[in-house]
C-alpha cells in the first residue's frame, strides 16, 4: 500500500483521536481486503501500529467487536454468498473463507445464521438468490454483532477455540 | 420537474489535502474555491468543488464538518464517522477499471478491494484521503447473474 500508517502531522487532541481511529481503520481494511487469507492477530495489530492487547481494546471502542469477532463475521458473509451462489462443496467454502477447521466453520456459521452450512444451501437452492446486493446485504448486517450473536460469542470463547484461525481465536480469548 | 443531481456533499477531515487527493490522485478538476463570510478561525465557509472532466454538470463539494456551520458535538461525530471509514460516499465509473486500478494504486490510492466481477460489472473499492470509501465500476451492458454479489464493505 502507498500510504503512512500514521497519517498527518498530529497537533490537536481532536487530530489526536482522529488519527488514533485512522489506524483502527486501516487495521480494519486489511482484514475487509484479505479476509480469505489467514490472518494473524499480531499482523493486523501492525498495521495499526499498536501492541495486540491495546488494538483488540480499542478495536472494539470503535467498532463495537473484536477484532476476531469482526473477521469471523466477515468470512461467514462471505460463506453465505457462496453457498447461494457458488457450485462449490461446503469444505471448499470453508477454505476459501479462510476457516482451518470445518468443525469452527459449521459451528460459526450456525451461531450467525441459525443453521448449518448445508441446511442454508438447501434453503435457497433453486430460489432466486443474490437479488440485493453484497454492499446493502452487508450494511443490513451492520457494524455491531446481533445481542444473540454477542451471547454465542461469549459462550464460545469459554467453552473452547473460537472460531476463524488465528486472530479470531486470539481476540476472542483475549476478551472472554 | 427535478432534472437531476448536480452537486453532491462528501465530508472530508482537511481541504487541502482532499484537494490534491481529488485533483493529483483521482485526476479531477476544480470547478471552484473561494471563501464566503471572511476568511480565519470561526469566520467563512470554504466552498471547493470539484468534478469529473468528462462530467461537467455534476461536481462534489468537499466539505470540513467545522464551525460556524456545525455545532460542536455535531462536527466532532461527523468527523469520527469519517475517520472510522463508516460513510460510503457514492460510485464512480470507469471504462476500463482494470488500467485505472493500476494507475490509481500505483499512486497511493488505498483500495480495499481488488477489481472484482458483479452482475452489473467489475467493481473495486477504494477509499479517499479521509476514509469515505467509493465504489469503482465499470458497468457491464447487461447484467449476469452467473456473476457473484458480495464484495462490497459497509464501514
Amino acid at each position: 500500500m502507498g500510504h503512512d500508517s500514521i497519517g498527518p502531522m498530529v497537533t490537536s487532541p481532536d487530530e489526536a483521536r482522529l488519527a488514533h481511529l485512522r489506524r483502527l481503520r486501516l487495521a480494519k481494511d486489511v482484514m475487509d481486503r484479505d479476509w480469505a487469507e489467514p490472518l494473524d492477530l499480531e499482523a493486523v495489530a501492525a498495521h495499526a501500529g499498536y501492541s495486540r492487547y491495546h488494538f483488540i481494546r480499542a478495536f472494539k471502542g470503535a467498532y463495537g467487536s473484536t477484532p476476531g469477532q469482526y473477521l469471523t463475521r466477515r468470512r461467514i458473509e462471505r460463506a453465505e454468498e457462496l453457498l447461494r451462489s457458488a457450485n462449490l462443496s461446503v469444505t471448499e467454502i470453508c477454505s476459501l473463507v479462510g476457516f482451518s477447521s470445518l468443525g469452527t466453520f459449521s459451528t460459526s456459521f450456525k451461531k450467525q445464521t441459525g443453521l448449518t452450512p448445508s441446511a442454508y444451501r438447501d434453503r435457497y437452492v433453486g430460489r432466486a438468490a443474490g437479488v440485493i446486493p453484497g454492499c446493502y446485504a452487508m450494511l443490513w448486517y451492520g457494524g455491531r454483532d446481533a445481542p444473540a450473536i454477542r451471547s454465542q460469542a461469549r459462550a464460545a470463547a469459554a467453552g473452547g477455540p473460537a472460531a476463524g484461525g488465528a486472530a479470531a481465536g486470539g481476540a476472542e480469548d483475549s476478551n472472554s | 420537474m427535478i432534472k437531476g443531481m448536480s452537486i453532491v456533499t462528501v465530508w472530508v477531515l482537511d481541504q487541502d489535502r482532499a484537494k490534491e487527493f481529488y485533483t493529483e490522485k483521482l485526476g479531477f478538476e476544480v470547478r471552484t474555491d473561494m471563501s464566503i463570510g471572511g476568511d480565519g478561525e470561526g469566520g467563512g465557509m470554504r466552498w471547493l468543488t470539484v468534478g469529473a472532466k468528462d462530467q461537467p454538470d455534476v461536481q462534489l463539494t468537499l466539505m470540513v464538518p467545522s464551525s460556524p456551520g456545525l455545532d460542536p458535538e455535531s462536527a466532532e461525530a461527523l468527523r469520527t464517522l469519517v475517520a472510522k471509514g463508516v460513510l460510503g460516499a457514492g460510485v464512480f465509473t470507469t471504462d476500463d477499471i482494470h488500467r485505472d486500478y493500476e494507475a490509481l494504486k500505483a499512486k497511493g490510492v488505498e483500495f480495499v478491494q481488488e477489481p472484482q466481477e458483479r452482475p452489473y460489472g467489475t467493481e473495486a473499492l477504494f477509499r479517499d484521503d479521509s476514509g469515505n470509501w467509493f465504489s469503482f465500476t465499470q458497468p457491464r451492458e447487461e447484467m449476469d447473474f452467473s456473476k457473484p454479489w458480495d464484495g462490497c464493505v459497509s464501514d
